[in-house]
């Protein structure tokens, strides 16, 4: 299983006037409560992350997969980079965008640091999303993401290594896919350290991520 | 909470509504409707706007040149599982009330489109609601194509224009 995720509850639109102060109260509040527990349960509220953080998994370990040029790749590729895996697929018009706008958004507030930060795009619905769409798709974002696409078994068995999960579902004359959102975030030294929650704002992936540069 | 344009809008279509009694029609208000480009070969894609109906009515369907098919859905994320289903039996609307379609709610699909949406255009979207007594009406609107890549947004409310508050 997955450990469980943090869920910072920043998704809501409402408008907040007159809000700030009551919520500087929970946050102190909160902070207090944090620093209460902490003393009692020092090994497990120690992370230094917003998101959570993973010791020696024994998921993820391996991936190999082509990219949008056909070209097999893996995690040794990358060294020397932070690099975010996230599965997802291009009929998804909501949690994907805004996934990979928040991966630009971390690459910006990284300043000259974000050319450190890559990110690669796992398509989970190889049936629709060919190559050349995939490229096109993040080509829209940013340039330096990378695309893989394998076949069906090429991408059930990562998955399968990732703990991620994705189920083909009907949906009226087509299908959609609901599928694991959480971005996986390796040092540069190819080391699984993280997983990033869907509501994990692009301020706090960004303070993980130069913390996790650092390593 | 209401804008002063709002709120004036409002007062408009009580006295329009006093004009023309008996013929009393059922409205929604759209606002700030906008879709999302795709990229070529990117077959779906979703509308997002502010629905404020002026009866309970329920947003059932729609229509639009760019696709074939359009369908009204609701994200969900279970965990950290987003799933995606189509709304059975419409989207509620309470009179009044404004319902947000937006990322990590609800959205208009728009599937099988046969070529890509590029940021600048502007998609011809008829939606249909359906009041309480099965009777339905359309609202036609004109919704602008927005890019992919999403200017970064906060928790808070702070996007998009046409907001005097
Ligand atoms: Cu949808």
């Amino acid at each position: 299983m997955m450990p469980p995720l943090i869920e910072d509850g920043d998704t809501s639109g409402a408008p907040m006037n007159g809000i700030p102060l009551l919520r500087h109260a929970c946050h102190t509040f909160l902070v207090i409560l944090a620093f209460a527990l902490s003393a009692c349960n020092r090994a497990e509220s120690s992370s230094p992350f917003h998101a959570t953080e993973l010791h020696d998994p024994t998921f993820g370990r391996e991936l190999r997969l082509p990219d949008t040029q056909g070209r097999l790749r893996t995690l040794d590729d990358f060294r020397g980079a932070v690099v975010g895996v996230y599965f997802g697929f291009l009929q998804c018009p909501d949690v994907c965008p805004t996934a990979l706008s928040r991966a630009v958004e971390v690459k910006r507030l990284l300043g000259e640091e974000g050319n450190r930060f890559r990110i690669v795009f796992i398509t989970v619905d190889p049936e629709r999303d060919t190559p050349e769409v995939v490229r096109a798709y993040l080509a829209a974002f940013d340039p330096s993401f990378v695309g893989l696409v394998g076949n069906p078994e090429e991408v059930a068995r990562t998955a399968k290594e990732f703990r991620v999960y994705y189920r083909k579902v009907p949906t009226g004359s087509s299908y959609t896919m609901d599928h694991t959102a959480t971005t996986f975030v390796y040092n540069a030294h190819g080391k699984l350290r993280l997983a990033v929650p869907h509501s994990l704002s692009a301020e706090d992936f960004a303070a993980d991520v130069r913390r996790i540069l650092a390593e | 909470m209401l804008t002063t344009k709002t709120r004036r809008s409002l007062g408009l279509a009580l006295m329009f509504g006093a004009f023309t009694l008996p013929a009393w029609a059922q409205t929604v208000k759209v606002e700030d409707p906008w879709v999302q480009a795709t990229v070529a070969g990117q077959k779906a894609t979703a509308a997002f706007m502010k629905l404020t109906a002026d009866a309970p009515v329920k947003l059932t369907g729609g229509k639009t040149p760019v696709a074939p098919v359009v369908e009204i859905h609701e994200m969900v994320m279970e965990g950290d599982v987003m799933k995606m289903r189509a709304i059975d039996g419409g989207l509620p609307l309470e009179a009044g009330k404004t319902v947000e379609l937006k990322p990590g709610g609800y959205h208009v699909m728009l599937i099988d489109l046969p070529k890509p949406l590029k940021e600048g255009e502007k998609v011809p979207l008829t939606l249909t609601f359906t009041d309480a007594e099965g009777k339905t009406f359309d609202v036609a609107v004109e919704a602008p194509v927005h890019p992919l890549k999403r200017e970064h947004e906060k928790g808070e409310h702070g996007k998009k224009a046409g907001h005097e508050m």
